[in-house]
């Protein structure tokens, strides 16, 4: 028993088993790669990295054909870890292996970190325009807003997964029961009266029953993002006030009256509300001189707080995002003729951890190094 | 002196008078002063540059090539064929200048190689009676997004830009339909008032000058087209201390004449040099140029010393020069293994020094004249993980003194600016950043850092080579030597790691200050990574007891395909697997490549029996 744990623990603290997964990882990122030009750089991280296998789909049945990032990445920390746990000794010569590999787990970490607790968002902002929200880049959300009182929203929103189950959905907020008839993860919308030969109809409320719905592919391209839409009948207790298409493509929401109050439903990109809004002053797109070369993307912004403790003006531009209140602003891109500017706003709790992590594996690898460097010299000088 | 001294000198001293003696003029001296037309500076593609330069990376578009050949068989320095170009176009629409070499490209001018100089260089007039089916063929091409175009597509779409390039080129300073321009813009000054008065006149209906007219609505129409194809910004501010925005197309400034009443003097300037030009009278052209540049000397004094300075590095090209100096250092050292070691190796070493020297001055010039760090393209990777890696090897040659340090410098010298010559036939290698790029704080530190790792791992493969050929083809591998060679290979993958890491994940960091995350794994992010991780597993390998001298350097060899596809392979991806893109002549270099460096692994596992060097290893 002795023996076999003993074996046990060899196996794990092995060098042989740090070369190995070494190498499997090499295979695993090169992989990955390659695939990337038929996949898109985010479907490959679901399918390589952030998983345990890697499945290849064989007549239906996803088979696992290699370890996938979280596998071997594992298996690498538990190498590390265990192989400091057993062997740990501190001395001059061990310090520069010892910071580096501590850096390199607080790499790991850091990175475990911020993939759960990383958002990011968008924030589009026409020149002159002020928001206090921005928006999701993937997720979507049913907003359903009691608009009866002109001072204030009542908003229940429903997440995209939700709504693309079958099951109805009934909200203490809402008098009437939310039913997906239909629901497609990306799709386009027109005008039937623009179409030659239109399909029919998806909904018999609103601007849906002069729209015409053509699914699409789903597209995991890191620049173009999906469009869902869904055909939803609301069900109140005298039975059914008609069918609605919605979709992130219909910018306007629509509106209606039932039971004395009156509604607005919109699928929009899911929003994420900030206590300070931001206004777009100017968006400056700089080209070289004679050429169409860009040179520089800058939003003046005005930052305000609600309590009014914050109220400046602030530049972001290529390489100069601004921080605040835990988020980021970075300069993502421009739209409509340069009079709109669009902002990525991340929030990432860990951000500094990378940062540390870097100093500590170069300053590790330097002293390491340094002292095999002097070790050598010292040796030679004697041998002369 | 001993001799071991003397002739390592006098090698030194060959090489110095060789690199000098390429700033002499090349071509028969001419009448024209060319050098000072060549020293004018416009503002082309966001810089301002020399017109020497203009040339030179026109003609490198156009033919893959600086050197041109005139009709009558005459050898014209750029400059020249590029003042045919401007002020005798009707000269130059024979200049056999357009490279063509895809066969169904041809057929579509129903041209054959026979009739191109070179059998693939054809003039303008030759490609004249079919522009319009190009452009049509183009438009056709255009609407394939670019990664899936075909050869011919791509063929079709290059000639086209290159006829528009042309095109451009001679509308940027005169009209070039040969008429007499500055006659043209004398006139129009002297008369601009009463012409002014005859359109004002005809638009109110009372009796007017008819020529007069009709001169000026052809004129403007001139201008107006000069300002619409043309593409140099050739005239510059007439006020010193103004900034790039002052500078303006000869169209446009042209244009002007009609709100100030006057001619620009600057394009009459270009008009009178035109005149002389054509006429080929060489002391108007003389003077014209003298006046005009002492009047810039005055408003662009700092501008001019770098436009000066710019044209010398065109004529004094260090990197081409080097080249040759790394090939006759490397076979120097290679054969100091056979006989003299001595005296071979002390001019290998100085060879390889003066060489980097060279491209040192180089590298410093083309930062000075960008205000970039070294490392802004491709091109200028390929300058500075040569010039990295050859600093390593001076080191090592200084520390081990058996010329191993001078093959693997003057090999890889070779090989990374003849990729680096390669890399510059697309045209001007000092290209503005884009804005993502434009931090100059994380291209010295990421970009110079991760570059470093590079060369760094490079290196340690090339020594891997010399340790295997030698090994298997020579007698010449003994213990020492190869003792020697493994703590070299070892010392510098420390070294590789150090950096290929610390690069890595500055770049990480200034992924995160630009776009919010820190990793994003793409192809060049991912071939990075790569490099950083096959680095550790050598040396995890080396300390676990894995490998040996042989499997350190078997291991070492792979990271030159690690490396070269880290390099290269994850840019050809961008240009698309499905596409003939990828049949690109750079991809099959990268596989011959690889194939070479598998073929050297193969051989450093062969039973040790089979290596001729086993005698001597064993000693």
């Amino acid at each position: 028993m002795r023996d076999l744990w003993d074996s046990f623990v060899k196996f794990f603290v092995s060098l042989q088993l740090t070369v190995v997964l070494l190498a499997l990882s090499i295979i695993l990122i090169f992989a990955a790669t390659l695939d990337q030009v038929h996949l898109g750089v985010w479907a490959v991280q679901e399918k390589y990295f952030r998983t345990f296998f890697v499945l290849w789909n064989v007549k239906g049945f996803p088979v696992p054909v290699f370890p996938g990032g979280y596998f071997i990445g594992g298996l690498l920390l538990l190498n590390l870890v265990t192989a400091h746990v057993c062997r740990f000794k501190l001395s001059w010569k061990k310090s520069g292996i010892l910071l580096t590999h501590a850096g390199l787990i607080l790499l790991l970490v850091g990175e475990l970190l911020t993939g759960l607790w990383q958002e990011e968002f968008q924030m589009r902002l026409d020149e002159g325009q002020t928001r206090n929200y921005a928006e999701s880049y993937r997720a979507n959300e049913l907003a359903i807003v009691n608009a009866t009182d002109p001072n204030w929203d009542e908003v229940v929103a429903v997440p995209e997964k939700r709504l693309a189950s079958d099951e109805p959905l009934q909200h203490a907020k809402l008098p009437f029961r939310v039913m997906t008839r239909a629901y497609y993860p990306n799709a386009t919308v027109q005008m039937r009266d623009q179409l030659a030969n239109a399909p029919a109809a998806p909904a018999t409320r609103d601007i849906g029953a002069r729209l015409a719905l053509f699914p699409m592919a789903v597209t995991y391209k890191q620049d173009e993002r999906n469009f869902p839409a869904a055909v939803i009948e609301l069900v109140g207790p005298e039975g059914s006030l008609g069918t609605w298409l919605v979709s992130t493509m219909l910018i306007e929401p629509q509106t209606f009256d039932y039971a004395g109050k009156t509604w607005r439903l919109a699928l929009r990109f899911k929003r994420n509300y900030q206590p300070y809004s931001l206004t777009l002053l100017k968006f400056s797109h700089d080209r070289y001189p004679g050429t169409d070369i860009p040179k520089n993307f800058s939003s003046k912004i005005h930052l305000r707080t609600a309590d009014g403790g914050t109220d400046r003006d602030v530049l972001i531009y290529m390489n100069n995002p601004l921080r605040f209140a835990g988020r980021t602003f970075y300069q993502a891109g421009f739209d409509n003729n340069d009079r709109t500017t669009v902002l990525q706003v991340v929030r990432n709790p860990s951000w500094l951890l990378p940062y540390v992590a870097c100093a500590m594996m170069g300053l590790g690898l330097v002293l390491q190094f340094g002292l095999h460097l002097l070790g050598f010299f010292a040796k030679r000088r004697q041998t002369t | 002196m001993s001799l071991n001294r003397l002739i390592p000198l006098l090698v030194l001293l060959l090489g110095a008078l060789y690199l000098g003696g390429s700033l002499l003029p090349r071509h028969a001296s001419s009448a024209f002063d060319l050098d000072a037309f060549g020293r004018l500076p416009v503002l082309a593609n966001g810089r301002v540059k020399p017109l020497d330069s203009v040339a030179r990376n026109s003609l490198l578009l156009l033919q893959g090539r600086q050197d041109f050949t005139a009709p009558d068989g005459q050898s014209l320095p750029p400059v020249r064929w590029l003042l045919d170009v401007f002020f005798r176009p009707e000269i130059a629409d024979t200049y056999q200048h357009f490279a063509i070499v895809h066969p169904d490209l041809l057929d579509l001018f129903g041209l054959k190689p026979d009739d191109g100089a070179g059998k693939k260089r054809f003039s303008y007039k030759q490609l004249t009676p079919h522009l319009e089916e190009l452009d049509r063929q183009a438009t056709l091409a255009e609407s394939v997004e670019a990664p899936v175009r075909s050869a011919y597509q791509r063929a079709v779409l290059n000639l086209r830009d290159h006829v528009i390039l042309y095109q451009q080129l001679k509308h940027s300073l005169t009209m070039p339909d040969g008429s007499d321009f500055v006659g043209t813009l004398t006139y129009l000054q002297d008369n601009l008032a009463a012409a002014i008065g005859a359109v004002r006149a005809r638009e109110a209906h009372q009796p007017y000058d008819e020529k007069l007219v009709t001169f000026l609505l052809e004129t403007g129409e001139n201008f107006t087209r000069m300002e619409q194809i043309g593409s140099l910004l050739a005239i510059p501010p007439q006020s010193a201390g103004a900034d790039l925005a002052g500078w303006r197309k000869t169209g446009r400034a042209l244009m002007e004449t009609f709100q100030t009443g006057t001619v620009d003097p600057y394009a009459l300037t270009y008009a009178g040099l035109a005149h002389a030009w054509r006429l080929q009278q060489p002391e108007p052209f003389n003077t014209i140029l003298k006046l005009y540049r002492d009047g810039l000397v005055k408003t662009l004094p700092t501008l001019l010393v770098k436009t000066d300075a710019e044209v010398a590095f065109n004529t004094a090209a260090p990197f081409y020069n080097s080249l040759y100096l790394y090939v006759l250092a490397f076979l120097l050292a290679v054969f100091s293994w056979l006989k003299w070691p001595g005296v071979l190796q002390n001019s290998a070493f100085g060879l390889v020094l003066l060489a980097w020297v060279a491209t040192t001055a180089g590298i410093l010039t083309r930062m000075w004249l960008e205000g970039r760090p070294p490392v802004t393209n491709l091109y200028s990777s390929a300058l500075f993980v040569g010039w990295g890696s050859v600093a390593l090897c001076l080191v090592l040659e200084r520390i081990y003194k058996n010329g191993i340090g001078s093959v693997a410098g003057g090999l890889i010298g070779f090989c990374t600016l003849l990729i680096a010559h390669h890399l510059s036939l697309t045209g001007d290698t000092l290209e503005m950043m884009r804005a993502v790029l434009d931090s100059n704080f994380w291209l010295a530190t990421h970009v110079v850092v991760v570059t470093t790792g590079y060369a760094a791992t490079f290196l340690a493969g090339f020594l891997a080579i010399v340790y295997v050929v030698r090994g298997v083809f020579t007698r010449s591998l003994d213990k020492t030597t190869a003792d020697a060679l493994v703590r070299m290979v070892y010392g510098i993958v420390c070294f590789a790691t150090l950096f290929s890491l610390v690069g890595t994940i500055l770049g990480g960091i200034w992924a995160d200050q630009s776009w919010g995350r820190f990793w994003g794994w793409d192809p060049k992010e991912n071939g990075a990574l790569i490099i950083v991780i096959w680095n550790a597993l050598i040396l995890h390998a080396r300390w676990g007891g894995l490998v040996r001298q042989r499997g350190l350097m078997a291991l070492a060899l792979f990271g030159n395909i690690v490396t070269s596809w880290s390099w290269f392979g994850t840019n050809m991806l961008g240009v698309g697997l499905h596409s003939y893109g990828f049949m690109d002549a750079a991809f099959w270099w990268l596989i011959a490549f690889v194939a070479s460096q598998l073929a050297l692994i193969a051989l450093a596992n062969l039973p040790i029996i089979r290596w001729r060097s086993s005698a001597a290893l064993a000693r």
